[in-house]
């Protein structure tokens, strides 16, 4: 019983950052039809921003829990939007119209491009930002301790979804996003400024992946390549849960999350082998994932 | 009697050519060719998919079973011939492909892609948790043999680059002649279009299968050959940037010619020699700016600077 509950808690807990991590990924997706591989890139730069400013803070002798929260989030906000603004303006714009697969692979390039940036302005050596994560400590559910920070990343990751889902369904914005999502060129022809809603639309997907990146820093050590490692489990969500798909992502971090954490407790040794597993058998049955909707093929 | 094209001739022309050069070259060289001859190996497969419109971000998965053929089979069944160890991946390989081809060849585009990762990632995360194979640290490769040779006694290197040069002349031979197949012209027509392709009587997924389970048989011959080459296998050979490294050599190439792949791999593989030396914090940054130049300003590969100059003579 006492692993079960573990087992829960635990997998909630991944999930809720697994969702942060592929929010932006599928927004992107759904939208834009890019599927961004430098998605994982802006991770690390929000963890990298949100690590190294932590650090000055810290350093300066600073306390307060709460101005480090705001760091974070300014940091991860800032770099995020920046960055997404360069990405989509200086390149993605000129590629437009070519074959998704070839914007995947555009992406990749960006990722390559981006690792090595990080590289050049914050060096190799890892970055610590642990004092929040310290700082909030632990509460006892039963006899199992649980991290108080893990439980905001849980709230935020909530409070995250629900402001998407918000956007996306109940504001004028959103219905434009949606109304492209549907049909491209008809919400062109109806006077839908394109290129500004796709501008938009990579600036926020681009923000998610930077601040699921600065809320993580604190529980990571930051180093070279954690956006690659991340990048891949983020697919694994998102194709889990259907591209594009806002309550596919949530949907797939859960079963993603619980299905990791039912194997950290009882056989670790398959911990990375069933997240892939869980992609494999749900794309088996559903081959666009378990909210993706098929798109008819062109004759 | 078959008569052989003039593809063919200077393919057999070139290998003999790379054969007699490389004894007069210096050990590093010789070592650098033969990883370049092994990873254009991997990448003609990637090339094959993409001559059929797919992109697969996982042919690690075979260059790594192949690689892993090699270690495994030295070291727990004895084997030491280098041309049965190549077999057994070929078989392990072919197997594995003939399953997996059963499911991804349904997909296309970015699904195929994120699939065939998947699978790769699959393999990285088992081989990283096992321990007995030396976990991320992976094993050596023991000493191995080829007929009258023994790599304890001669010289392996330029041993391993010989074997090299003789199978991928081979499979190159196989290829020029495949591509001009009805299987490997179907393919073609199904990165154009595979609805029409379906009305013509011909089965695209068939087609795609075969085209898969023969582009997974070569990758893993690639990774047998580096493997033997380096002595020494890891389980980051499966993972998913190793797969965008081949991705990328592929479009450098493109997918116009047999020899395309191999030049592209040459050039990979001696200037990430330099590029790590002078600049390892810039070396990725470097492929990136060089993949979007190419997408942008070639996007038939370097190859196509050789037939464009041809269509303009004639």
């Amino acid at each position: 019983m006492l692993t079960v509950w573990a087992i829960l808690i635990d997998g909630f807990i991944y999930a809720s950052w697994l969702f942060l991590v592929a929010a932006g990924l599928t927004v992107i997706y759904g939208v834009m039809r890019i599927l961004n591989m430098a998605h994982g890139s802006l991770y690390a730069l929000g963890a990298y921003a949100a690590a190294s400013a932590l650090g000055w803070y810290y350093a300066d002798g600073g306390d307060q829990l709460w101005m480090a929260f705001a760091i974070i989030a300014v940091c991860a906000v800032a770099i995020g939007a920046v960055t997404g603004l360069a990405i989509e303006r200086g390149l993605l714009r000129i590629m437009y119209g070519r074959d998704e697969i070839l914007m995947l692979i555009i992406t990749f390039a960006v990722l390559l491009i981006l690792e090595d940036v990080m590289k050049l302005v914050w060096g190799t050596t890892p970055y610590f930002a642990y004092q929040p994560y310290a700082a909030m400590g632990r509460i006892n559910i039963d006899v199992l301790t649980v991290s108080r920070y893990d439980l905001m990343v849980l709230v935020v990751s909530i409070v995250i979804g629900v402001g998407l889902w918000f956007w996306l369904e109940r504001t004028r914005i959103g219905k434009i996003l949606r109304s492209i999502i549907h049909d491209r060129e008809v919400s062109k022809a109806m006077g839908v400024n394109v290129g500004r809603m796709f501008t938009i639309t990579f600036m926020i997907g681009a923000t998610l992946g930077a601040i699921a990146g600065g809320i993580t820093a604190p529980i990571i050590s930051v180093v070279p390549g954690i956006g690659i490692e991340v990048i891949v489990l983020a697919f694994a969500v998102v194709v889990t849960g259907g591209l594009g798909s806002i309550t596919g992502a949530a949907i797939g971090a859960i079963i993603v999350g619980l299905a990791r954490a039912t194997s950290i407790h009882t056989m670790p040794e398959l911990e990375l082998f069933i997240i892939y597993a869980v992609m494999a058998a749900v794309l088996v049955f559903r081959p666009h994932g378990l909210f993706g909707q098929a798109v008819a093929r062109k004759i | 009697m078959m008569k052989a094209d003039r593809t063919e001739l200077s393919l057999i022309g070139v290998a003999i050519a790379v054969a007699i050069a490389a004894q007069f070259s210096p050990n590093w060289l010789v070592f650098t060719l033969t990883l370049a001859i092994s990873t254009g190996l991997v990448v003609m497969g990637v090339v094959m998919l993409m001559r059929a419109g797919l992109v697969s971000f996982g042919q690690g998965l075979f260059y790594c079973l192949g690689g892993y053929a090699v270690g495994l089979g030295g070291r727990f069944l004895g084997i030491t011939d280098a041309l049965v160890l190549i077999g057994l991946g070929v078989v392990a390989t072919v197997a594995i492909a003939m399953i997996l081809g059963l499911l991804v060849t349904r997909y296309r585009e970015i699904f195929f892609a994120m699939l065939s990762l998947a699978f790769s990632m699959i393999l990285y995360g088992i081989l990283v948790k096992s321990h007995g194979l030396g976990s991320t640290d992976g094993f050596g490769v023991v000493d191995w043999t080829l007929l009258w040779f023994d790599s304890k006694t001669g010289d392996s290197a330029n041993m391993a680059l010989m074997l090299a040069i003789a199978l991928a002349l081979l499979i190159a031979l196989f290829l020029n002649r495949y591509f001009k197949s009805s299987i490997g012209l179907a393919c073609e027509a199904i990165r154009e279009n595979e609805v029409r392709v379906e009305y013509m009587g011909i089965s695209r997924q068939q087609t795609l299968y075969i085209n898969y389970v023969i582009a997974a048989a070569i990758g893993s011959v690639g990774g047998s050959m580096t493997a033997l080459a380096a002595g020494h296998v890891d389980p980051t050979m499966a993972y998913w940037t190793i797969s965008g490294e081949f991705v990328f050599i592929a479009i450098l190439g493109g997918t116009g010619h047999v020899a395309a792949p191999f030049i592209a791999a040459l050039i990979f593989t001696l200037v990430r020699t330099y590029a790590i030396e002078l600049a390892p914090n810039a070396w990725q940054m470097i492929l990136g700016i060089v993949l979007l130049l190419i997408i942008l300003f070639l996007p038939k590969g370097i190859w196509s600077l050789f037939t464009r100059k041809k269509g303009a003579a004639s």
